[in-house]
Order: C-alpha cells, then structure tokens, then sequence
C-alpha cells in the first residue's frame, strides 16, 4: 500500500481511493464482529438442529470441541445466548456454554443469579447428553459449590448437588467427584439426614483416590455428628487402609478421630493397623497423632482419673485439631463401658455402689448416667429410687418375632449379593493379563514346562 | 489334727512282709508318733531328722533365714553347724558362722584350723583321684574310668561345688554298660540338679531313666516318680505335680531322704491334688488310693483337710490349711507356691459351694467361709467377672443367683454381628481392590 502521502495531491482519483479503504476498512471489522456473534448464533442453531438423535448429539459434541476456545474467548457475552437455548433439550450444548460463561471471576451480585440458572440447569438437564462431557459438567458444579459458598448460603447448594451426583453417576455404586463437594455442604449447612442418605449406599468405582479420602473423612464426620458410630468407623477405617502411596493430611486427620471413634464404639483400639493397610500409613500415621495414641493407652489402663487429667494436658492440641467434643465423648463412653461390666455381675446394685466402683462423685452422678444409658439403649434397667438402687435387666429381645427374621433373611440376602460380587470379581482377575504377566513372571518352576512362557500378548 | 494317739509307724505296719527298707529311721523314731508338719510350731530337731546329707544343711539354713523366732532360728543355725562339721563342706560352714554371728556362744565359732585342715585334705584328695583316673584312662577300662568319675562327682559334691560334680556324673554315660550304671548315672545327676535348683534337667533325666525299665526296682521307681513331682511343682504345673506324688508307692520308705520325706510328699500331693483336681478325681485319686493313704498318716492335717473339703465343711477345711501355713512356708521347695495354692483352694470352696444351688443367701455362706459379706461380695464379683461361676448378685437382697447364659440369644447375636462383619469387610475389600487396579492400570498405560 503506497503511503498516504502519495494520496495528498489532489487527486481524485486517490481520495476516492483512500475512502474506499477507509470504509472496507470498518466493513472488515463489521464483518469480524458479525461473524463472531454470527458464529455464536450459527453454533447455537446447530445446537439446536443436532440436539435430537444420538447419532447428533455425537456430532454435536465434536462440533462444540472444536467451537471451546472460541466460546472461552466470548464468555461475557454469552449471556443472550443462553437465554436462546433450552437445558432440557440441549443440554450439552447449553453445558458448553455455561461452563464457558462461568470461568470468568464473579462478583457478588452476579453470583447469586448465576446460582439460580446453574440450579434450574441441573435440575433440569438430561443426563445422557451431560455425561458425554463430565469434566465440564464437574467444574461447572465445583464452581457452582463456590458460589454457594461466597454468598454463604450453602444450604442453597445441597439438593442441586444431589440432583447432580444422580445424574453424573453411571450407577449408585459410582464415586463422582462431586459427593466429597456435596457432603462438604451438607456438614456446613447442618443437614446431616440427607449426607446420611448418600452414605447408605455401597461405593465400589472411584474415578479419583483423592475423592475416596474426602468422601470417606467427611462421610465419617456426618455419622459421628448423628450418633451412628459404626458407620463412621466403616468410612474412616476405609480412609486409613486405602492404598496409599505417600501419606496425606486427610488420612492422618481421619486416622485421629478414627481413633477416638475406635475408643468410643469398642471401648478399645487396635493398637496395629491390619496388614492390608498401605505400608505408608504403617509406618507413618502413629508417629504423625502421638497425642491420641497416648490417650488410647491412657483409656486401655481403665482409670479415669489419669485419663481425665491427660486429657486436660493437652487441651489445646486436641481443640486445635478440632476433636476436643470427640475427646470427651471418649471419657464419658469409659463411664459407660465400666457400668455395663456392672450389668454381668449385678441383679441388683446401690447407686451408692455404682458410683464408687465407677469412680464418680456422688450417687446423683450416678443416676444421671444410669438414667442416659437407660434412655440411649445401651443397657436395660430401672431404678427404684425410694431405695436409691438399680435393678438390671436382661436384654429383653427374643429373636422370635417376625420383624427378627425378616432382618436375618435381609440380610443373607445382601450377604450371597456381596459374595457373588467378590466371585465375579475373582474371576474376572484371573483372566486380566497384566496379573497373569506379574504372575507367571514370579510363579515357582517345578518341571520343564513351568519355563515356558505364561500366554502375553502376541503383535501380530 | 495332733497325734496324741499311739500308732506305730502306719507304713512298716501295712508293709510288715514286703521287700520294704526296714531300717529304722535315725535317733528320733521315738519321736515319729508325733506328725512333724503339723498346726504346731514346727519341732526341729524331729524335722531335720527326716533328712540326711546336704538338703538336711539348705534346709535347716531355709529356716533360719525365714523364721521369725530367735530361739528357733538359733536352733536351726546349731544343727546346721553340728551337721556341717560331720562333712567337708567349708563353703558352707562360712555361711552358716556367719549367720550364727557368734550368738551361740564360744563353741559355735569360726574354727579356722578345721578349714585349712579340711581344705588340704581335698587337695590331697583330689590329686589322688586325678592320678588315678589318668591311670585308668590310659589303661582304657571302662568301669574303673567310670567309678573314677562317679567317685569325682561325689568328692566335688561333698565339697560343694556342684557344677563340677554335675559335670563328672554326666561324663560317665560314655562309660556305662548295664542299665544298672545308667539309673545310677540319672539318680546322681538328678540329685545334684535338685540341690542346683535347675528342674529342666531332673525332667530330662527322670525321663532318660524310665527308658530303661528292667533296672528299675520300686525304689528307684518311687524316686524317679518324687523327683519328677518335684519338677512340676516348681514349674507351676500342680495338677502334673499332684498325678506324679500320687504314684509315689510306698517303697519310697525314706530310701530318698537325701531328696524328700515321705511327709512332704503327702503335703505336696495333697495340696496340688486339692487345689487342680476336680471332684471325682480328687475321690478317685487322692480318698480312695490306698497307697496314698499310707502317706497322709504321716500327716493327718492335711488328711483332715482333704476330707473336710470333699464333704463339703469348708470353714474347718480354711481352718486347717490356716493352722499349717507358717510351717510351710518355712519349707524349701513349697513356701513360694503357698499362696497359689491356697487361693486357688479357697476359690475352688466358693465355687463347689455355689454350683448346686439356684439361689444362695450370702450371708449364710459369709458365715460358712468365716469371712464378712462385704469382703464375700467382692471374691464373688471376681469369680464371676472371670467366668468361674455362672451367677449374679443382688446387692440389696444379699444373695446369690445362679444364672446360665442363655445360648440360643447368644448364638442370634453372634450370627447377626458376624453377617454385618463380613459383608463390612467383604465391601472394603472390593473397594481396596478396584483402587489398586485402577493404580495398575494408569501404571501400565504409562509404560505403554
């Protein structure tokens, strides 16, 4: 292009020519910006031409990966866009673009409408068509928990979540990265039944380990804040001998309040882990939470007092760590384990008795124990207080109702499934090369034939 | 409980014709009418008769040591002194003046020239025997080299240096040919290894002995059966203890009085057999054994208590086996066993008093063991917690309720918590398995 100096003789001929520049000039751009929104509008037609069959929906996909950058590129602008498109029936593409307009960082008043339209596109997305892109599915919901999070209403976020794990999951015994990101809600909104009813069911698949341990450790939280002891040492006890190639911080915290939970459900604690624990965590975790195995050894001694003043000793550690509630849970479950040893010598005892062979001061005490345990299940009897003593009771359950053996046969029922599961899997072990490799590399060789070489894969 | 009664020695009588060792027990048979190990404060001097040799000096030197009477104690220190003066033993002897420490006055004091004597004897001694047992070796004749042992070891014993004589009595086994050379062989070793208190080898060597049954004579039979009782009392095992002194025949007579006394072999079964037998054994073995009965004359306390016992009156049984502890704890091969036995007798009384009953009133039974009810309340609590008796108290009532645990519930619960177990277990196995596949897998699609 000659220079504009060569157009400032007075020639018409280059003024013109000039504008002509000038104006193809702003076409040009024109023409970009409409292309872009063009390209919006023509990726958002498609979305809805191809949201139809399968067959489309997979060429769709194709279509919007390639279409990622650009969207990124025009994510705060994609508003109008999505107004145009409906979650129901085109949820994918609807997922491309959301997740495309929720990268950016949101501020306050944005974040809480944005909240409603992730909520309305969870609820009411389809989940085949969501499940062809879990990762952007995934990040768009951590963000949503965020959200959630930054406007402090977390209670908002707990029933999106679970529509949302239902949807993600390829089936109930699948771990998706969002359930340790829907318990996490649960814990801090208080909402500890509907945690529950997540835990109640078997996890066999976990996409990450990482999600295992969380899930695991906040899983345990919730059961320990409902009082359901057993299911909390399940999950923690799944945390702490998970394979484990270095040890982590969430396998240690785990490993602290598994031991107080330990304490509290089993009035003992194993003092190794089982041999199938990770020979990390063997090593490790006793060294990492010295403080809470003092205090098992404190509570096996079975005095009170040393524990009681352990106990105060090292407050500040145990409330740093956020355990102390648990901590004194585990003492008064020794008051509980000493009076239930009671219960197999005793027809009849004294309050007066009770609270001196369970070391505590004064009869009332006693009976405010007695009356708790009598209330909480843990022991059956009644006190006569005219005569300041307890009668014990046999456990009154017969075995013979009808309630009983429907409960028996439940659960062989769900004892041969387990079991036919562990089969299956047996089975499907024995058959998979890479153990059948590692195995006939370390097979002992007792004839001739034991040399030649276990069947691998032949490249033909 | 005392034997004001005038009976001739029980065991010559019952054995008058038999091939028993009638020689008459030392000075004090005029004395054997009186039970020595009894409820009374023990007689020494008829005590130390019932032995001869080194156990009559340990055993003296034991009581002095644990008995609080003065008198006493001075007694026993005298015997001891007279006893090792008979011998060669000047280890000993330093001991026991030491003990004396010059409280029985200017006859019972180190006498200096007896030791340089005696111990310039030995040397003369033992250079002799080495001479000769070098001239036998070099001879090669088996039974010469094998009493030059034999005579070695009982040198080094009576000198008290006991190592060496074990050693000596062992190396005559390469140089035994009869059987006979063999039972002597094993009675020498477990001798020395009774006064060594090394029990591991009186077993190995009892065993070794029994091996060769054509030279077993009932004496040595009855030794071989005392030694090994004595092995398993001090090993703790009573009931082992109890079978083994109840096969103890009455040949014994007091051919092993370097070892044991008849009367403690009655002591030590009777109250082993007590303490570890159940019922129909402790009639079988103990009430109804003839042999055995000859012993228990000997000891008419512990006769009494055992019969007490079976028949069920247990405050005069508690009474009896109070009356005879001071003296046994002042035995040597008992007193560290004593307060095992004893309470492993009194809890036995407590529960064959319980077991036929559906309810007890523990006052009764407070007064029947002479113990208050508080103090019952808390032995029962202990039984009970160790599962001994099936039962449970009422401690406003002050009785005793039996109670069997009921085994259909129990097997419910059991069944119900082992389901819940397994499949927990079953699940975590199948979780812990799928993570480490999942690890294989993202491991071997790297290499790829």
């Amino acid at each position: 292009m000659r220079s504009l100096n060569e157009f400032n003789c007075n020639n018409w001929k280059s003024k013109f020519y000039f504008i002509f520049l000038l104006r193809s000039l702003s076409r040009y751009d024109q023409k970009t910006q409409l292309r872009g929104v063009n390209s919006m509008e023509g990726l958002v037609t498609q979305i809805q031409g191809l949201s139809g069959t399968d067959s489309d929906v997979l060429s769709l996909q194709n279509l919007l990966k390639q279409a990622d950058d650009s969207l990124h590129a025009e994510s705060t602008r994609l508003l109008p866009f999505l107004d145009q498109l409906d979650p129901a029936k085109h949820s994918l593409g609807y997922l491309y673009f959301l997740e495309a307009f929720t990268a950016g960082p949101v501020t306050n008043e944005h974040a809480s409408s944005s909240v409603l339209m992730i909520a309305r596109f969870i609820s009411s997305c389809v989940a085949e068509q969501i499940r062809l892109a879990p990762d952007k599915f995934i990040s768009v919901c951590k963000r949503f928990k965020d959200q959630v999070l930054l406007l402090e209403e977390p209670l908002r976020g707990v029933a999106p979540m679970l529509t949302a794990i239902r949807k993600l999951q390829s089936s109930s015994e699948h771990l998706t990265a969002l359930h340790p990101e829907f318990l996490l809600l649960c814990l801090l909104s208080k909402c500890y039944k509907t945690g529950l009813s997540i835990l109640e069911e078997d996890i066999f698949e976990v996409d990450q380990p990482r999600d295992l341990f969380l899930f695991c450790y906040y899983g345990g939280m919730i059961s320990i804040g409902h009082k359901r002891f057993r299911k909390a040492l399940e999950l923690l006890h799944n945390v702490v001998t998970a394979p484990m190639p270095t040890i982590n911080a969430i396998a240690v915290e785990a490993f602290k309040k598994y031991i107080l939970v330990s304490l509290i459900h089993n009035g003992q604690f194993p003092t190794n882990l089982p041999k199938y624990a990770s020979s990390v965590a063997q090593r490790n975790l006793k060294n990492l939470c010295q403080p809470y195995i003092e205090l098992a050894n404190s509570y096996s001694n079975g005095k009170i007092a040393d524990l009681e003043t352990y106990v105060e000793a090292n407050k500040d550690k145990f409330e740093s760590d956020n355990n102390l509630g648990l901590v004194k849970q585990a003492v008064s479950s020794m008051y509980k384990r000493n009076i239930q040893r009671l219960t197999q010598t005793y027809l009849t005892l004294s309050l007066q008795d009770i609270a001196n062979r369970v070391q505590l001061n004064s009869p009332k005490e006693a009976e405010m124990h007695v009356l708790q345990m009598i209330k909480d299940g843990e022991i059956y009897a009644t006190i006569n207080q005219k005569d300041g003593m307890v009668r014990f009771l046999e456990d009154p359950e017969q075995y013979k109702t009808c309630e009983m053996i429907e409960r028996i046969d439940s659960s062989i029922q769900r004892l041969m499934t387990v079991s036919k599961k562990l089969n299956v899997m047996d089975e499907l072990m024995s058959c998979d090369p890479l153990y059948l490799a590692k195995a006939g590399r370390e097979r002992q060789r007792f004839d001739f034939d034991d040399f030649d070489n276990v069947p691998q894969r032949y490249n033909i | 409980m005392d034997g004001e009664e005038d009976t001739s020695n029980p065991m010559m009588e019952a054995n008058g014709t038999g091939g028993v060792d009638e020689a008459p027990l030392s000075s004090t048979s005029t004395r054997k009418n009186r039970p020595i190990i009894s409820g009374e404060p023990l007689d020494i001097e008829a005590y130390a008769g019932l032995y001869t040799g080194r156990t009559k000096i340990k055993r003296l030197i034991f009581i002095a040591s644990r008995c609080d009477n003065p008198a006493m104690q001075l007694e026993a220190l005298r015997m001891a002194y007279d006893e090792i003066k008979k011998g060669e033993n000047t280890q000993l002897y330093r001991e026991v003046v030491q003990k004396i420490e010059g409280r029985l006055g200017p006859n019972y004091e180190m006498d200096a020239a007896w030791c340089s004597t005696i111990e310039r004897k030995d040397e003369q001694r033992k250079e002799k025997l080495e001479s000769e047992l070098n001239a036998y070796r070099t001879n090669l004749i088996k039974e010469s080299i094998r009493m030059g042992y034999n005579d070695f070891g009982d040198f080094y014993y009576a000198h008290g240096a006991l190592g060496d004589a074990f050693k000596s009595y062992i190396r005559t086994r390469d140089y035994c040919t009869t059987s006979k050379h063999i039972i002597q062989m094993c009675l020498n070793a477990i001798l020395v290894s009774i006064e060594m208190v090394q029990f591991s080898n009186v077993t190995s060597y009892v065993s070794r002995a029994e091996l060769t049954p054509e030279a077993l004579d009932p004496p040595t039979v009855a030794k071989l059966c005392c030694a090994s009782g004595l092995a398993h009392l001090e090993a703790k095992k009573y009931k082992l203890a109890a079978r083994k002194f109840l096969e103890v025949g009455p040949e014994l007579g007091n051919s092993y009085s370097e070892v044991i006394a008849p009367q403690d072999v009655a002591t030590y079964g009777g109250l082993c057999a007590l303490a570890s037998f159940d019922r129909t054994e402790l009639k079988n073995k103990v009430i109804d054994n003839i042999n055995f009965r000859d012993f228990l004359e000997l000891v008419p306390e512990v006769r009494e208590l055992i019969n007490d016992f079976y028949s069920s009156h247990y405050a005069s049984c508690l009474e009896y086996l109070g009356n005879l502890k001071p003296n046994l704890m002042l035995d040597i091969h008992l007193y560290n066993h004593v307060e095992t036995l004893y309470d492993q007798i009194r809890n036995k009384a407590l529960i064959q008093y319980t077991l036929p009953f559906v309810s007890v009133d523990m006052r009764m039974m407070a007064d029947a063991f002479k113990t208050s009810v508080s103090g019952l309340e808390k032995e029962l609590e202990a039984l009970i917690t160790d599962n001994q008796i099936q039962a449970r108290i009422d401690s406003h009532n002050k009785i005793l309720y039996a109670r069997h645990a009921d085994q259909r519930n129990a097997t419910f619960q059991r069944v119900l918590q082992t389901g819940n177990e397994f499949d927990q277990d079953v699940r975590a196995m199948l979780l812990r398995a799928n993570l480490l596949k999942r690890d294989c897998n993202l491991k071997a699609s790297r290499k790829v």
